[in-house]
């Protein structure tokens, strides 16, 4: 059985001016011990498909469709209910590990209540315990440092133990939502070293989250490529980067500088993010794709394997004769 | 075309130049004055302060009667014959003194208002100027400034303003120079922090690195960017000060007879209250609470217009 | 610990010290001596009232000795005006009252706006939200000299359930409308502070860690929320000490409750240099040291502030 199976994820958030759709019918399977990579440019909706998933959206946000963790629903469970797979079954890290930790409490106060709740461990025991998973993502004298605050950490060692304290209870999944965006390029680099040999260590599947194609490139086996809410494409990371099937994947590809090739100037896409407010009824890139037409407006591309590969899908209208 | 390289300037459909229009055309001051508009409580509230304006500047055209005139025949028996009437033209009925009520009250709003608005005045620009000339100067004029400012802060005010009024006699400039000596303060700090922050932001080390003259960042960038906050904290300063004025009147230590502000004309109503002579407590605090409210709202609209984030 | 609070105490100390030479200076320009009535007095009963009271010494002696009493004796010299009472006197008799409704409303603002602020922000958009909102903007444009007559023309004029003034030895119906008046104003600032800081915090990115680490809503708010959400409000505790203080003049006046705010203000009519100098000292030097307990407060619980 598969481990997560998504069906018709859609999120919506009611604000002010009317209903944003943020997510917008999103499916996909994650197995155990898989890594599967969510690409797209802020304000895609990569961060609320997983917001919505463990049900921590906003207070106006409303999530519909389906997510089987092991064959049981978990969409809108209730907060109780819900409690119990957090931490347990799926662990969560986020993108700036600045403010993701309380800058109140000590590090070991933060850790061990996760174990002390979860597994009802003593104080004592729990914060043993979490002082063994800061050794596992290699914090230099841990024991020491677990009762410090989060500001006598540096960003990436805050980031280390927030990972730590993610993995406390051996999760079956790791959602990790842009875990390196705020870090420097070098300390970047060890942490994606570090998720993998966790992962070795610890089989746990990953869902990662980013905006950079480079980390997607190294980590992941399945890319899911999203812009304006929807998939533009999916498929295996090494089939993807070889030969993309999307305008917006090409784009994206193109911007990613490469030093194996000599270019003039860095490529972009040009246009801005979708301004969700807004969508057009069509494809939610047409008003940045070079390829598209009348059609491209007005109506929306089904996503559908694509020709030729095995387990390639995309949402385009566009033939990809007509793209080369 | 071999790569993507639409000019995201040259929009494919009129739907998408209506946007970008629409975009680039709203200033951060037209989006503010949009959500302020909005903003229902804060028009109202404007609407209101400028019905009391009007008051405090015409109203004693409305009336034939003065504020200093004592009618000897009601004096003693105001109870029954003080009375708020149409028909005899006290509007507001008599002060316990035997004196026109709404002709005191029209009188107490324009010291009450005056206080509040001078008030504010002297605080806003001692203090923005304080302010300012430390947040731009920096370094050891700025920290010697702003200790300065802490411990003056850390000083009871309220004593020390009694104690001016009791030393230098009960008049209206004494009070003036009392709460405008201490309003000042915080107005400083703010407009300190908000230079300070400004002072370090890109565009303003852009502007001076391409050999923008000082004046010119002063005028372009900094005070048009601290125009918010101070408009701000203004609108909320004006009414602190009325509180503090009406606070000391209603003591007794602040505006002195013939004079009279709603503090004064509020505190002698309390004093007839027990005999039932409730308009007197009554006209005085109204115009007081919707005065102070009008002015609460209007602060808070112009925050949320000024500051989006705040919401 | 230790270094900061010392840091703290010596920026009190020049602060009482402004306060001090302030005050006694403006006594000293004051025009027109304690004992310059309607009436004038014989000039030799003058002088000799003066040499009593040691106002022809030097002002430097003067004001060293004054405060030297008051710091070796707690002794803040006699009344100008009550011939057989001195300034002790006077703080003993109105002290005790003034600090008893005075830290009653103190807990009352404190904990009511506290709760009340937290509630609103948890059922934020409630009618429970709405009514606290409402609240707050309310008692904002109802300070004490407002509040403080409506509750007697309700309360004791319209339905005579409470006494309309007096003391009575704190009795608690004679300590209620008291401890209203005084307090609603501060209580719906500390309320409508609680709140705006509480939402703030609840959007923050560690509470939605603290929501993903699957723990329960109780938790996270007592445990997560609510230390970053009241720093704001201790660090309004100072103000709202100092307007209580100064807010006791108007209870003391239109509720005859007796306090040194009475004291005070008769003082400031009658010229009694020697009561005002002695109560602004005495409760400016509360409300400083007060404001270093906050401040030091609040240092204790951000642990981004290095004590």
């Amino acid at each position: 059985m598969t481990l997560l199976q998504v069906r018709d994820l859609t999120v919506n958030f009611d604000t002010a001016d009317g209903t944003v759709t943020a997510v917008d019918n999103i499916s996909f399977d994650l197995g155990r011990g898989e890594t599967l990579g969510v690409v797209g440019e802020s304000g895609s909706g990569k961060s609320q498909l997983v917001f919505g998933i463990t049900g921590l959206l906003a207070a106006n946000g409303r999530v519909t469709g389906s997510a089987r963790l092991e064959g049981q629903e978990i969409l809108n469970l209730p907060d109780h209910k819900m409690n119990r797979i957090r931490m347990e079954k799926i662990a969560m890290i986020f993108q700036d590990p600045m403010t993701s930790l309380n800058p109140y409490l000590r590090v070991s106060d933060q850790m061990a209540e996760v174990l002390q709740h979860h597994r009802g461990l003593s104080k004592r025991a729990a914060i043993t315990e979490s002082v063994r998973m800061l050794d596992a993502v290699r914090i230099p004298e841990a024991k020491a440092r677990v009762t410090m605050y989060p500001h006598e950490f540096s960003g990436g060692m805050r980031q280390r133990v927030m990972i730590a304290m993610s993995l406390l209870c051996q999760p079956d999944i790791l959602i990790a939502d842009e875990p390196t965006t705020a870090l420097d390029v070098t300390v970047q680099a060890q942490i994606m070293r570090l998720l993998a040999d966790l992962q070795a260590d610890f089989g746990m599947a990953i869902i990662l989250i980013t905006h950079d194609l480079g980390v997607v490139a190294g980590s992941c086996v399945d890319t899911l490529v999203m812009y304006g809410g929807q998939v533009m494409e999916k498929g295996t990371t090494e089939g993807l980067f070889a030969r993309p099937t999307h305008p917006y994947t090409m784009g994206l590809l193109k911007a990613v500088p490469r030093l194996d090739r000599e270019t003039a100037q860095l490529e972009t896409i040009p246009g801005n993010p979708p301004n969700m407010m807004d969508m057009p009824a069509g494809c939610p890139f047409v008003p940045r794709c070079e390829f598209a037409d009348e059609r491209c407006w007005n109506e929306r591309p089904e996503l559908k394997r694509a020709e030729g590969f095995k387990t390639r899908t995309r949402a385009c209208h566009r033939s990809l004769e007509e793209l080369a | 075309m071999t790569n993507i390289s639409l000019n995201p300037q040259q929009p494919k459909t009129a739907a998408m130049a209506e946007r970008m229009a629409e975009v680039s055309g709203r200033s951060l001051w037209a989006d503010a004055r949009t959500r302020f508009l909005r903003n229902k409580a804060a028009m109202v509230s404007l609407v209101v302060l400028i019905l009391v304006a009007l008051f405090a500047f015409f109203g004693q055209y409305l009336t034939p009667w003065d504020n200093e005139t004592i009618d000897w025949n009601v004096l003693g028996n105001t109870k029954e014959l003080g009375r708020p009437s149409l028909a005899n033209g006290h509007y507001f009925g008599f002060g316990e003194s035997g004196r026109d009520l709404y002709s005191r009250v029209v009188q107490g709003t324009q010291i009450s208002l005056m206080v509040g608005v001078v008030g504010a005045a002297i605080a806003v620009i001692v203090g923005t100027i304080y302010g300012a000339v430390a947040g731009f100067v920096g370094g050891r004029v700025d920290s010697a400034m702003m200790r300065f400012v802490d411990i003056a802060m850390s000083i009871p005010y309220m004593f020390v303003l009694i104690l001016l009024l009791v030393v230098f006699g009960r008049s209206i400039v004494m009070l003036f120079v009392g709460i405008g000596l201490t309003a000042w303060l915080d107005m400083s700090r703010i407009v300190r922090g908000q230079t300070l922050s400004i002072k370090n932001k890109e565009y303003i080390e852009a502007a001076v690195a391409t050999g923008v003259p000082t004046f010119t960042i002063i005028r372009r960038h900094i005070v048009p960017n601290l125009l918010g906050v101070v408009a701000v904290y203004a609108t909320l300063l004006v009414p602190s000060m009325i509180l503090t004025e009406s606070f000391i009147s209603f003591l007794g230590l602040g505006v002195q007879e013939p004079l009279t502000s709603w503090g004064a004309l509020i505190s002698e109503g309390v004093k007839t209250m027990n005999y039932g002579m409730l308009w007197q407590l009554f006209f005085p605090l109204t115009f007081f609470v919707i005065t102070i409210f009008a002015f609460f709202f209007i602060g808070d609209g112009l925050r949320d217009a000024l500051d989006p984030k705040d919401r | 610990m230790f270094s900061f609070v010392a840091r703290r105490i010596a920026v009190a100390i020049p602060t009482l010290l402004v306060l001090l030479v302030i005050s006694f200076l403006l006594m000293q320009t004051a025009p027109g001596g304690p004992f310059t009535s309607e009436k004038p007095l014989p000039a030799q009963v003058l002088a000799n009232i003066e040499a009593k009271y040691g106002l022809n010494d030097p002002m430097w002696k003067q004001f060293t000795n004054y405060i030297t009493g008051i710091v070796t004796a707690f002794d803040f010299g006699p009344s100008y005006r009550y011939k057989d009472r001195t300034v002790n006197d006077i703080i003993a008799q109105g002290f005790p009252v003034t600090l008893t409704y005075g830290t009653i409303s103190f807990i009352v603002a404190v904990f009511v706006g506290g709760l009340l602020g937290i509630a609103a922000a948890i059922k934020h958009n409630s009618w429970l939200d709405y009514i606290a909102v409402g609240i707050t903007i309310g008692a904002q444009v109802l300070p004490n000299f407002v509040m403080a007559p409506i509750l007697l023309l309700i309360f004791t004029l319209w339905l005579g359930w409470l006494p309309g003034g007096g003391w009575n030895g704190g009795q608690w119906n004679y300590l209620i409308m008291p401890v209203i008046a005084l307090s609603t104003s501060y209580m719906a600032s500390i309320a409508r502070l609680t709140r705006s800081s509480m939402l703030e915090v609840l959007r923050s990115n560690f509470i939605r860690t603290a929501r993903a680490k699957g723990l329960p809503n109780r938790v996270i708010i007592w445990r997560h929320a609510l230390k970053p959400s009241i720093l704001p409000v201790v660090s309004y505790l100072g103000p709202a000490f100092v307007g209580m203080v100064t807010g006791s003049f108007i209870i003391d006046s239109i509720f005859s409750t007796g306090g040194i705010g009475f004291f005070y203000v008769n003082a400031a009519f009658n010229r009694d240099y020697a009561v005002m100098m002695g109560l602004t000292i005495l409760l400016g030097t509360m409300t400083i040291a007060f404001n270093m307990v906050v401040d030091i407060l609040y240092a204790w619980i951000d642990p981004k502030i290095r004590l």
